[in-house]
């Protein structure tokens, strides 16, 4: 075998941590191990937790619901979350919200906002080839290696099975749907848990955005979900109906991978 | 490197596994297919050829073609041919594990992206399973 002719591959650790209900995969090089910056990222998850659960009733989210603080009491990452959910509140016509129960409830954004950060730990510690995926909502670093990263796109109806394969350097890649645990996304326009999609993915810079843009856009059903996705700068989208009809929009052929 | 390593110890594995369903009459003289010269390859294709493996039917040796770090075909250089049964053998068995070989790979995944699952559901993902490096 002429195995030296081949390039050295970095040697590469794989990671899963439970938190935060889902379990957070880590695809990173070694040095991330070895400098710490891994173990900082995983503990920078469960912080989240701790400050976001809205399951844990001495959570900054739990406290505020119940009004028994203000936002000024609680971590300053929490009013950049509320700031955030009601810039994507505004962008999706109020299709995203931050109280789908009627409750203040931001976990639709704080999942993807704290992956993007993990993986934002990962690169300020010097990696620039790194993978964090949150139960489902990736965010990529670089490639792996001069490739792209290869993500795998679920099909909703054929579980353990692929509805296509996308390539991705520096995006991120989140897929809303009911597969896992049902009807849970709420249409907070109509009122009523939403209708029409199985599966829509968002293809984009940035994992806290994707991800609840991939929300917002499931809320919507499939009509009005095509149209708003095409509307999105940098973000391109891939659904898959109730009645098993596929469509992407215009760009999103690119991240597509046909080999 | 290592997935290329198991991909060429898959088919010699697989391909020695499916000979050895076959009731083999071993005869005296063994004759050697001779190796075939593959056809000069595309630009930013190169070919890795394995060493002879020897089966319990005789030598038996593949080569890779390779763009990049992917498979793109398989050659087989060498196969057991001492007896008719071991040419029709050969004529069905390579092409079904050159094609497992390569669909095997062409779905090559660092990840996926899904509805979110809940620690329970990760058990059975295919994250689960690219995690434990399966």
């Amino acid at each position: 075998m002429s195995v030296l002719s081949f390039p050295a591959f970095t040697a590469r650790l794989r990671h899963a941590e439970h938190v935060m209900g889902t379990v957070v995969s880590f695809d990173v090089p070694l040095s991330a191990r070895d400098d710490g910056s891994l173990d900082s990222a995983v503990r920078w998850l469960h912080w989240v937790d701790r400050i976001f659960s809205p399951y844990r009733p001495d959570s900054d989210v739990s406290l505020l619901a119940s009004a028994e603080v203000t936002v000024e009491a609680c971590a300053p990452e929490v009013a950049e979350v509320l700031a955030a959910c009601a810039f994507v509140r505004e962008l999706s016509g109020g299709y995203f919200t931050s109280s789908p129960g009627g409750q203040f409830d931001p976990s639709g954004y704080v999942k993807g906002w704290a992956i993007e950060r993990a993986a934002d730990i990962l690169t300020q510690a010097g990696s620039a080839s790194h993978l964090v995926n949150g139960g489902g909502d990736v965010q990529c670093v670089g490639g792996r290696g001069a490739e792209p990263w290869r993500v795998g796109i679920a099909d909703p109806f054929r579980p353990g099975r692929l509805a296509l394969v996308v390539t991705a350097r520096d995006h991120a890649v989140a897929t809303s749907g009911t597969a896992e645990r049902g009807s849970h996304i709420v249409n907070p326009v109509a009122g009523r848990p939403a209708s029409g999609l199985a599966s829509l993915t968002v293809a984009g810079p940035s994992l806290a955005l994707a991800d609840a843009c991939a929300t917002a856009a499931f809320a919507m059903g499939p009509e009005l979900a095509r149209e708003w996705t095409e509307s999105l700068e940098h973000h391109e989208a891939f659904a898959i109906t109730t009645a098993g009809e596929a469509w992407q929009t215009t760009g999103f052929s690119r991240h597509i991978s046909t080999d | 490197m290592r997935r290329v390593i198991l991909a060429v110890t898959a088919t010699v594995a697989g391909l020695v596994a499916l000979l050895s369903f076959k009731t083999h009459s071993p005869s005296a003289e063994r004759t050697v297919a001779t190796p075939q010269q593959p056809p000069s390859l595309p630009s930013g294709e190169r070919a890795i050829t394995g060493n002879v493996a020897d089966t319990a039917y005789g030598p038996v040796q593949v080569q890779l073609v390779m763009k990049s770090t992917r498979i793109v075909t398989v050659n087989i250089l060498e196969q057991p041919s001492s007896t008719e049964h071991d040419l029709q053998l050969g004529q069905l068995a390579f092409p079904r594990l050159i094609g497992e070989t390569i669909a095997a790979q062409s779905a090559r995944i660092d990840t996926v992206s899904g509805a979110t699952y809940t620690s329970g559901g990760y058990i059975k993902s295919l994250q689960s399973a690219l995690d434990n490096g399966v």
